[in-house]
């Protein structure tokens, strides 16, 4: 058995981006409290950027001290605390600054956005967030069942109150409600999955699980069936994954615009990096056994991102609501981050793990964007239906142009991140021979085009009720145009991240927790 | 003087230059806009004529192809053995190149961009806008038809698209946003079959490598081209690992490619069940928009058949000639006996380019060098004539305010250049000897008679209807009693008339002169088709 271990200074290293974050979000609560009520919040949302911003610096200087900037092969460029229950690698740290960036911008693009009479207590907003990112990096960067579990429902329960901080809105307190219920049900759908694999294995550990689980099959393979069935039940829940995505359109429509933002970027990838934790070392790599159940498991989640991706494209197809139309178009993404989990590693092909993070990186870019877009035009237009975008070339031209390129990517038309994305994921699926899957994806592409063009349509062939030039708060405007460019510089050289990518990471060291 | 430019560059990305261009531009000016337009669609032109002039059919155009890498994208590897493999590579490459294939097609987009840019002073709003995705959407033309690399040519391919959506969807008639929706939604799906198709080829054909340790899925042409002539290269042998790693292309992956192809390119032609978004664009997108769309995008679709259908899955495609030759001639009857019934002289021009599309099915289906030349002259002739059909269309339009064959009538003496002019148009339609309509015609059913004779003879029957609806409508619109409001209608202005008498020109050369585009292709085809004959006989 592991003896327990305890913390020590010299590990306080290794943590200081958790540290950071944790630190912030204490000091700038109490801030928020000792600040006479006529100071301006918006200096906590600054301060939270700052926090975010140094986690991130600290990421970073972690990846260059563990050499996993210079070589992959010679140095295994990972350290594990606590007996393998956190572990410090390439995979949770390239996570960690797609989460913190991501943060970074929508808290960034929310200044001067957010208005007082919607988010009564802005501070909240912003401090918040910080817990958040915390539970969200947790997730990345866990080797253990419990950790992941804290770090989800760290991340969960603060995205219930971050979904209920529109507190006049009646909508929003029925978001959070909803969030709170399924949100609930999905948590402990997960770990009833994972206490029977801790029931079968005797451990938490998920290498250790790895290891024993070739046994536990043999002896009851029915539990482990039943405890996959559960752990991907209510990780579908939180992913959003049809059939499971009821909840997002009512939380997206209700949450305050960052809030949805950060739930469609953070929180999913957050969700992804505990699946690839959990999927990949057990499920996938069942030593010593010819159970169909590795199998079975990639059937089911293939089945379930095609799911996503068909329910997805043809939920969005009737929405007038703009807001409800992305928390859809997020369902079909959803579905397009999940097919490189249920490419299963071969020798042709191995590179899931690069191009989920390459999607995911034009996803978050595109998702912010778009977010922002339709914050200033929703507020300008007082709703969030489609004809707020009417005539919008006219009066804003060049933030028609910058949304039109969002979503081009969106639509996965070249030459933008979301193409390039697109496009190896579908070569992955060639590789793979999954052609079906393939198939689904490119035909979910070109129903979704019409989905986001009739956005287009508003913008640029229809004539709004007002020729008054629409008016962009200066961090609205730059975090727009940082996506559209982020969005196309994506597309026009996606060489450079992905070979980054490459360089960085390595599947045995950052994702496999071989032992031994 | 231009031998070291990269010639064939400057030809794809001077129109995108001109569209940024036009961006910096300040909107009211609608002059400059309309003079740079011009100018960045004749330097094109030029280039694409001393290209042309200095072309040596004999030599396949090698001299001008430009290579370069693109992206390369390195993919991982751990799961071979270190030691055998050092990189594992996805390339996609920056090749151009034009051959006999290429060449008819960049010509015929130059000089109808060129027609379809002065036809553009019928454009009433939004200058700006439209002269920038104009330029744009050629850039995207030209590229589709040098691009030498298949990631590049869907990447050209569907640049096209947007501008085209914005074009129809902004400047069309009543009905343009519908139009519009169809044309994304229909193109997006061929676009859909062609990158999955794509996708299996690269992740077969393309695959190579160089010394054993640099391994690369390619989607350079050429590549792709040697590989599939190599017996010995992996996707041609079925091993236990090639198939194994995915590299062999098998029977069922090779059809599976073939007919996604097929559909890609059937619907850009149109083929007879998927040409539906066709006619409304025909109808509802503006007339100097049209002249591009009937003139050159849908040759995209013969010229996506050709390059990588038939010269990829020459197998599969000889196998299916007659079925080809089927669907070929279902499109000249089907396109000809409904244009006989239309009331829109818009909609007589669509199902008449249908059927004429069919009848370059049926010089492809044939297998033969004639047919084939027939099929690509078929392609050129009939872009000039729709294109100048359209001209005289957004004319007459902007003159009577309709289309209608009822509301049109004795315009030959208010309008007697247009109306004669319209004549000359009409008969290059219905194929008269002396005009390129015929030429093509008539190489297209040669090729085939030698293999399928009764398919051949239904074919033709499409001539005498083409005779039928174009008489039918011409002589309607020009003579009869005229209505009365028409009785001040003034005759072509000079910018109008410009590029009528230039398009009219052109018809008439391919006619009696057809050898300049014929040689061109002559030697061009030469030894792509011996590679096909080796093939199917090895």
């Amino acid at each position: 058995m592991v003896s327990v271990q305890t913390l020590t200074w010299s590990d306080a290293w290794y943590l200081a981006p958790e540290i950071v974050l944790s630190a912030f979000a204490i000091l700038l609560a109490l801030l928020d409290l000792i600040l006479p009520k006529r100071v301006n919040r918006n200096i906590i949302g600054w301060l939270t950027l700052a926090g975010l911003l140094v986690a991130a610096a600290f990421v970073v200087s972690l990846m260059v001290s563990l050499g996993g900037l210079t070589d992959t092969d010679s140095a295994p460029s990972t350290h594990s605390l606590l007996a393998g229950s956190y572990r410090i690698d390439d995979f949770g740290n390239l996570l960690k600054l797609v989460f913190l960036g991501s943060a970074a911008f929508i808290v960034f693009f929310s200044l001067g956005t957010v208005r007082d009479e919607d988010v009564p207590i802005k501070a909240e907003l912003y401090y918040l967030i910080l817990p958040a990112v915390l539970g969200a990096m947790v997730m990345s960067s866990s080797g253990d069942l419990i950790t992941l579990f804290v770090g989800l429902e760290l991340l969960s329960i603060t995205s219930y109150i971050l979904v209920a901080t529109r507190k006049r809105s009646r909508l929003s307190s029925e978001a959070a409600f909803k969030y709170v219920v399924s949100g609930g049900v999905a948590s402990a759908f997960i770990l009833y999955g994972m206490s029977f694999l801790y029931g079968l294995t005797g451990s938490t550990n998920v290498g250790e699980i790895a290891q024993r689980l070739g046994t536990a099959v043999e002896s009851a393979e029915a539990l482990v069936y039943i405890s996959f069935f559960l752990m991907i039940a209510g990780f579908a829940v939180k992913l959003a994954l049809a059939p499971f995505h009821a909840w997002a359109a009512d939380v997206y429509q209700g949450a305050p615009a960052p809030v949805t933002a950060f739930l469609a970027v953070v929180a999913k990838g957050a969700a992804f990096a505990m699946l690839y934790r959990i999927m990949i070392n057990t499920a996938f790599l069942i030593p010593g056994t010819d159970s169909l159940i590795s199998k079975d498991v990639v059937l089911g989640l293939s089945v379930l991102a095609a799911a996503a991706m068909i329910v997805g494209t043809a939920g969005a197809l009737r929405q007038r609501n703009v807001k409800r139309l992305l928390a859809l178009s997020g369902v079909a993404n959803a579905g397009i981050l999940l097919t490189p989990l249920t490419l299963n590693l071969t020798q042709v092909h191995a590179s899931m793990f690069a191009e989920f993070l390459f999607f995911l990186i034009a996803y978050a870019f595109m998702n912010i964007g778009a977010f922002s877009v339709l914050t200033m035009v929703s507020k300008d237009a007082g709703n969030e239906t489609l004809s707020g975008f009417a005539g919008l070339y006219h009066r804003a031209p060049w933030t028609a142009v910058a949304m039109t390129i969002l979503l081009c990517s969106l639509a996965g038309l070249p030459v933008t991140g979301g193409f390039f994305g697109k496009l190896f994921i579908l070569f992955g699926t060639i590789q793979s021979q999954v052609y079906w899957l393939g198939a689904i994806l490119l035909a979910t592409t070109v129903v979704s085009y019409a989905v986001y063009f009739s956005l287009i349509r508003q913008m640029y062939m229809r004539s709004g009720s007002t020729d008054s030039s629409l008016r962009l708060t200066l961090p609205a405007a730059v975090t727009i145009w940082v996506c559209a460019i982020a969005t196309l510089g994506l597309g026009f050289f996606p060489v450079p991240i992905l070979e980054g990518i490459k360089e960085i990471f390595a599947i045995p060291t950052d994702l496999l927790f071989l032992q031994g | 003087m231009l031998d070291n430019l990269p010639v064939l560059s400057l030809i794809t990305f001077t129109p995108l230059a001109g569209a940024l261009l036009v961006l910096l531009l300040p909107g009211a000016r609608t002059n400059w806009l309309r003079i740079t337009a011009i100018i960045f669609t004749v330097i094109p032109l030029l280039l694409s004529l001393w290209l042309f002039a200095s072309y040596q059919p004999s030599l396949g155009g090698g001299e001008y192809a430009e290579h370069s890498t693109w992206l390369q994208i390195p993919l991982n590897i751990e799961f071979f053995n270190p030691g055998e493999v050092s990189t594992l590579r996805l390339e996609f490459d920056y090749n151009l190149a034009v051959d006999g294939i290429s060449m008819p097609m960049v010509l015929l987009t130059s000089i109808i961009s060129v027609m379809s840019v002065l036809a553009s002073v019928h454009i009433r709003k939004r200058w700006k806008t439209y002269y920038f995705l104009f330029l744009l959407l050629l850039t995207g033309i030209y590229g589709v038809f040098l691009a030498r690399d298949l990631i590049l040519f869907f990447v050209f391919f569907e640049v096209t698209l947007i501008p085209m959506f914005f074009l129809i969807g902004i400047w069309g008639y009543y009905d343009r946003e519908k139009a519009a929706t169809r044309f994304l939604i229909y193109n997006g799906l061929g676009s859909a079959a062609m990158l999955l198709s794509f996708l299996i080829i690269i992740a077969t054909l393309g695959f190579s490598t160089t010394d054993g340790m640099n391994l690369a899925f390619s989607g350079n042409y050429d590549v792709l081209l040697s590989n599939l002539a190599d017996p010995n290269a992996f996707a041609n042998v079925d091993s236990a690992n090639s198939r194994y790693l995915g590299i062999f292309l098998s029977d069922n992956a090779r059809w599976t490619a073939f007919v996604l192809l097929l559909i890609a390119f059937g619907i850009k032609i149109p083929i007879f069940p998927f040409h539906t978004w066709m006619l409304k664009v025909h109808t509802e997108a503006p007339p100097a928009v049209v002249m591009i769309h009937s003139g050159i995008l849908l040759k995209m679709g013969v010229y996506g058949l050709i390059r990588f259908v038939l010269f990829l899955f020459p197998d599969q495609m000889h196998s299916w000639a007659t079925t080809l030759a089927v669907f070929g001639v279902i499109n000249i009857l089907y396109g000809a006996i409904l244009a006989c019934v239309q009331r829109d002289f818009k909609l007589v021009l669509a199902y008449s380019s249908i059927s004429h599309m069919g009848i370059v099915l049926l010089g492809i289906a044939s297998f033969e060098e004639v047919g084939l030349q027939g099929a690509i002259f078929q392609s050129v002739s009939h872009g000039l004539i729709s294109a100048l059909l359209f001209l005289i269309v957004g004319s007459l339009y902007e003159r009577t305010n309709t289309t209608q064959l009822s509301e049109l009538g004795g315009l030959a003496k208010t309008l007697p250049f247009m109306s004669g002019i319209l004549l000359i148009a009409g008969l290059a339609s219905l194929g008269l000897p002396g005009l390129s309509g015929f030429v093509g015609e008539f190489l297209s059913f040669m090729g085939l008679f030698g293999s399928m004779k009764i398919l051949t003879a239904i074919g033709v029957l499409g001539i005498l209807f083409a005779a039928v609806y174009v008489l039918r409508s011409i002589l309607n619109m020009t003579y009869g009693p005229m209505p009365e409001t028409f009785a001040n209608l003034k005759d072509a202005r000079f910018v109008e008339a410009f590029p009528m008498i230039t398009l009219a020109a052109f018809i008439v050369l391919l006619g009696v002169y057809p050898s300049i585009l014929t040689d061109l292709m002559q030697h061009g085809f030469n030894g792509l088709l011996e590679q096909i004959q080796t093939r199917m006989g090895g």
